[in-house]
């Protein structure tokens, strides 16, 4: 159980859901340890200020959390949390670890722009 | 001056020295400002479970950051966290701060919190295996390593009761150490030597880290001989003590040898009005308990003193 204020994933048809529903997604998966409570913080603080984002966290002992785990993007990656980055239902960045606010907005703002046509 | 933006205390760090602050002002009815630059808690978030808080039998770093911050934005405490100074003036009767998002802030009084941090190695390759390889958490990443060969770097407490825990996972550990001894308790490093997974590399320290995707290799320096050779591994855990957050505040206020600052018993610091605690002052025990009573000896201090100064310029108005 991931004891934040962002909207839980719980399973892979939530996280099918999410991306294919909502243009810019990103899904933050840990667990509630060091490295993962700061991202979800960031995450919490920066959802006001990006409401073309949906921010969503998912529990990585979750066996569902494969849909996240398994993908190519984490390749090497030995830290949590994995945090996907997700554009019209693709990923486009992906991080390991703790996170500063300024890189997490770095990424939004890089790659999950508010579209022309929004 | 903006009476909105103006407080009677600001404090700067929002760990516990910082709450505590937070609590004891707002609780005085005192308009109280916490700023902090990443989450609130500070370095209470990295520990999994605190058993020496006393009262709690056992509770998680998150969850008493929780509590403090909850009973200090319930007295009224307003609280800016994942934000950083831009500029500070610490000297006069009115001290201002301005935020990265350009809001300025003023206060008869402030409480200087920052805390400290892990120290890292600043060498070739660091922040890109971050998450690839290097790790500062062993109960946080500790799993991805089960069967491999890693490395903990660090010769103190931490560094070894760390490399004892990642023995659950790493078939075998091998400990870089600058020194020909170590700065842990007799207990810790006994529990090391005997652990058969654990080796040790002694006057050592890593210079570089290769990798493709994800860590491969390291370079270690040995310090006497002054030569370098490069080793496999899976996995390095970095371990080497904490440094406190001051350097906004060189050329400031006093801060020692160490950068750490220094505070008569009162906690005031060498400019009036601007008082620390927690970590960041100078002094030999670091713990919760120990930050929590720095963060209300320098609370009450602060008030007494905003009242005092409130009181002088109410009389110099009347005369
Ligand atoms: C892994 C680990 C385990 C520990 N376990 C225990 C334990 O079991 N029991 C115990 O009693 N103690 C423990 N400690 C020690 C304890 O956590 C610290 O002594 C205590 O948190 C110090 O409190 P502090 O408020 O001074 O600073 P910190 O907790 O470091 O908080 C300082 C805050 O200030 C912020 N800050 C820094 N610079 C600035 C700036 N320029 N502007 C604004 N904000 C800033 C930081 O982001 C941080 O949030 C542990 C420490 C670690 C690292």
């Amino acid at each position: 159980m991931l004891y934040t204020n962002l909207k839980h994933i719980e399973n892979a048809a939530d996280h099918a859901k999410a991306i294919s529903q909502n243009e810019n997604v990103m899904v933050i998966c840990g667990r509630m340890g060091p490295m993962c409570i700061p991202v979800y913080g960031i995450a919490e603080e920066l959802e006001k200020d990006y409401e073309h984002v949906k921010f969503f966290d998912m529990e990585f002992d979750n066996p569902e959390s494969h849909v996240i785990r398994d993908i190519p993007e984490v390749r090497g990656f030995m830290g949590i949390p994995f945090t996907i980055y997700y554009k019209n239902g693709k990923v486009v960045k992906a991080t390991s670890s703790i996170q500063t606010k300024q890189q997490v907005k770095t990424i939004l703002d890089e790659y999950l722009t508010v579209s022309v046509n929004a | 001056m903006n009476t909105n933006n103006h407080y009677d205390v600001i404090v700067i760090g929002a760990g516990p020295a910082g709450l505590t602050a937070g609590i004891y002002l707002s609780r005085a009815r005192l308009k109280t400002l916490i700023v902090n630059e990443g989450t609130v808690g500070g370095q209470m978030i990295l520990t999994h479970e605190i058993a020496n808080y006393p009262g709690v039998e056992s509770i998680s770093g998150y969850q008493l950051s929780s509590i403090m911050k909850k009973q200090a934005t319930t007295f009224g405490c307003d609280i800016k966290a994942n934000t950083s100074i831009t500029k500070l003036k610490l000297q006069g009767d009115t001290k201002s701060i301005t935020l990265d998002d350009g809001m300025s802030y003023t206060s008869n009084a402030i409480i200087l919190s920052p805390g400290g941090r892990s120290r890292t190695l600043h060498v070739f390759g660091e922040s890109k295996f971050k998450g690839r390889g290097i790790s500062y958490c062993a109960t946080c990443d500790g799993d991805f390593f089960t069967d491999k060969e890693i490395m903990v770097v660090g010769g103190g407490n931490s560094a070894l009761e760390e490399a004892v825990s990642l023995t659950k996972y790493a078939s075998k550990v091998t400990i870089i150490h600058q020194f020909d001894h170590f700065q842990a308790f007799d207990h810790a490093i006994e529990e090391a030597r005997q652990h058969p997974k654990i080796n040790f590399i002694m006057n050592s320290s890593i210079t570089a880290f290769y990798g493709k995707e994800k860590l491969e290799s390291v370079d270690i320096r040995d310090l006497k001989n002054d030569t370098i050779t490069n080793f496999k591994t899976d996995g390095v855990f970095i371990f080497i003590g904490y440094v406190p957050n001051t350097e906004f505040l060189k050329g400031k206020i006093v801060l020692n040898e160490w950068n750490e600052i220094v505070v008569n018993p009162d906690m005031n610091t060498d400019l009036r009005g601007v008082y620390a605690a927690g970590d960041s002052v100078a002094k030999r025990y670091r713990q919760i308990t120990t930050a929590i009573a720095d963060g209300t000896i320098a609370a009450l201090a602060a008030s007494d003193y905003v009242h005092q100064l409130k009181t002088r310029n109410k009389q110099l108005i009347a005369n």
